[in-house]
């Protein structure tokens, strides 16, 4: 009988945390549920359209483009900023006044406005005025991003590179800064090289940071709008329209609700499916 | 195996240190003869560690030279001093098979794959280990994972000397005492140096043949369990060791007597020239172990505070003029009520001069 009390008591003060979720998550995503079945022409107006946006969005090689350019950009940047951050993170001070400069200026890149890392890339890249464009034109390079594809790409990957790398290095360091010194003696005692002593202690010792860090990028990598819009646009062409920049396209620009509510739910059932899997193979691998 | 000897080693943590107080060890001559069993025993922060880090090599000290048998290994890297530590909590490499943790060391110095198979499996056996040898070392139990620090010593012939720091600390109660004996057992088989570091009495004088014991960055004495309970050299060591530790009282000396607020005292160690210690003599103490005091029908009057049944034995608490005197009596002994005279053994009571044992020649 007591039991029973304490239940509805602990119900009771769930209440608010339901409603807020209700409110800025449910509620909007059962809207975007709402258009993605039905086809609309204003005034409030519904027609039943069942699975048809579906079928469109999953048969239109426009998607299959945007979702190939959005698999190939994240395993582009997960595979630089990974190691990258791993080794800027082994190679940073561990005691000492260098440790809080490392950290302010590892920190930088995440506080600057994503529109402004946008901006500031696409400045800093224009063939005719920016520092980086101008320069590599001037040695002999033809380089230039409002045209070519490919040097598109790789601008939008150094941005990124740039801007979230330091969240890669943060976390490693985090992981490392927690690993014991006895670890580092005993492997001393133990004659370790310094390439065992990175695979035995400092990568085991990292994973959990490492999985984290991993996710996020996955996550946010795989999202990424406000840099890419500013820096590129989705242009040359639609070299670089990743998914959420053709989602935008399509919802804003042709506003075809019903087909951008079906490619919505299609995205966020995609992230959530590769976090999913990723962490579930991450955490069995922990239990072993 | 050698023989390692430290030759006044002086080391600070500070980069300029100046005073007496800048050191975390101060001044330490230290002889450990091949294959015995040494404990260096003290509170926290009174330099032990350093000291063990000094052997390894972990630690460069400020000053002194450290020798293994005849040559000067001062500056030489851990790995080239062969030694094995275990630390305060287990070291194990989490993502490896107990074997592969086993054969770690092993495969670093580029031993034969077949030489390592049975060596690992020797060293397995003597741990208790064989069972789930192919297991991943990170599912163990603590003092299963601590066996395999231990174990990742002990693979290794080429080692002069394995060392302890505090490696039972997160061992449970009841696997201490296994633990403990199996380390006894181990040293009597292979016969290396063992240094064992702890501030733990109980594991020190259980463990080691000669113990160490350390204060404030000094060794205060050395000997063996039985010397330092018999014979403390410095008023820390009887208070350290022993439970209760011994009774430290201040005293006065007049006139070839020991007195203890006015009462004359016997000690052992009482020397004809008595007036000859005053010169320079900041305190002076007589210090005598709860064990060796008696009730007695004269002698110094106690009042009786409280008593405590520790089983076999009763502890007294009584007290004299403000200064608290321990005495422990077998069980059957009969405390007197209120108040009771008390009487110290003298054989067994000694006097210090500045907190050192008075000798002979006063030249402390």
């Amino acid at each position: 009988m007591i039991i029973k009390t304490v239940k509805q008591t602990a119900w009771f003060f769930v209440v608010p945390v339901v409603l807020l979720v209700a409110f800025n998550a449910l509620i909007p995503l059962m809207t975007v549920v709402n258009y993605a079945f039905q086809e609309t022409f204003g005034d409030n107006v519904f027609f039943w359209e069942g699975l048809t946006w579906f079928e469109q969005v999953l048969n239109s090689d426009r998607f299959h483009d945007a979702f190939l350019r959005q698999i190939m950009f994240t395993s582009i940047i997960l595979l630089i900023e990974v190691p990258l951050g791993i080794v800027i993170a082994l190679s940073m001070p561990r005691k000492g006044p260098w440790v809080s400069v490392c950290l302010v200026l590892m920190a930088l890149p995440l506080l600057i406005p994503w529109n402004v890392v946008g901006a500031m890339w696409n400045i800093f890249a224009l063939p005719d005025i920016g520092l980086l464009g101008y320069t590599l034109n001037s040695i002999g390079i033809d380089y230039n991003f409002t045209q070519q594809p490919v040097s598109a790409w790789i601008t939008t990957i150094l941005m990124d590179v740039w801007h979230w790398t330091s969240l890669v290095v943060l976390l490693a360091y985090a992981g490392l800064s927690a690993i014991p010194e006895a670890y580092y003696q005993a492997a001393k005692i133990d004659g370790a090289s310094r390439w065992a002593v990175f695979k035995w202690i400092q990568l085991p010792k990292m994973k959990r940071v490492l999985t984290i860090a991993i996710l996020l990028r996955f996550m946010d990598s795989f999202m990424i709008y406000t840099e890419l819009i500013v820096l590129t646009g989705g242009g040359p062409g639609n070299s670089t329209t990743l998914l959420s920049i053709d989602l935008v396209k399509l919802a804003l620009g042709q506003f075809d609700l019903g087909p951008a509510a079906a490619m919505s739910l299609i995205y966020f059932f995609i992230v959530l499916l590769i976090c999913w899997v990723f962490y579930t193979l991450m955490m069995k691998n922990e239990q072993q | 195996m050698a023989k390692i000897t430290l030759q006044n080693i002086q080391h600070s943590y500070l980069s300029d240190p100046k005073t007496d107080f800048d050191f975390a060890l101060k001044h330490i001559d230290v002889v450990f003869e091949d294959g015995g069993a040494y404990a260096l025993l003290g509170p926290s922060g009174c330099g032990k560690t350093t000291l063990l880090g000094i052997v390894s090599g972990l630690i460069s000290p400020t000053s002194g030279r450290v020798l293994f048998d005849e040559q000067n290994v001062t500056h030489v890297d851990t790995i080239h001093r062969h030694i094995a530590q275990v630390f305060q909590f287990p070291v194990i490499y989490d993502t490896m098979t107990v074997f592969d943790n086993l054969a770690f060391p092993l495969r670093n110095r580029k031993v034969p794959e077949p030489d390592i198979k049975t060596r690992v499996l020797e060293v397995a056996r003597m741990l208790d280990l064989e069972e789930g040898i192919h297991q991943r070392a990170a599912s163990l139990t603590v003092d299963g994972k601590q066996k395999i620090s231990l174990g990742r010593g002990l693979v290794r012939e080429d080692v002069n000397v394995m060392m302890f720091d505090e490696p039972l600390t997160v061992i449970d109660q009841n696997m201490k005492w296994e633990l403990r004996s199996k380390l006894k057992e181990l040293h009597q088989n292979v016969r290396t140096t063992m240094i064992y570091v702890t501030h733990d009495q109980t594991e020190a004088l259980t463990f080691a043949d000669k113990v160490f014991v350390m204060y404030e960055g000094k060794v205060v004495q050395f000997g063996t369990p039985v010397e330092l309970f018999e014979k403390p050299g410095h008023t820390f060591v009887g208070y350290f060791i022993g439970s209760p530790g011994m009774n430290i009282l201040p005293c006065q000396i007049s006139e070839e007597k020991v007195e203890f607020s006015g009462l004359p005292v016997k000690c052992d160690n009482q020397t004809k020239n008595l007036l000859g210690i005053q010169d320079g003599v900041m305190t002076t103490e007589i210090g005598v172990r709860p064990e060796y005091i008696r009730f007695a029908n004269q002698g110094i009057p106690v009042k009786i505070r409280r008593v405590d049944d520790l089983g076999r034995h009763q502890l007294v608490h009584t007290e004299h003029e403000q200064h608290d005197i321990k005495l422990i009596c077998p069980e059957d002994t009969p405390i007197p009520d209120g108040s009771a005279h008390i009487e110290f053994d003298a054989e067994h009571t000694f006097l210090y001069v500045n907190q050192w044992l008075a000798s002979e020649d006063n030249s402390i």
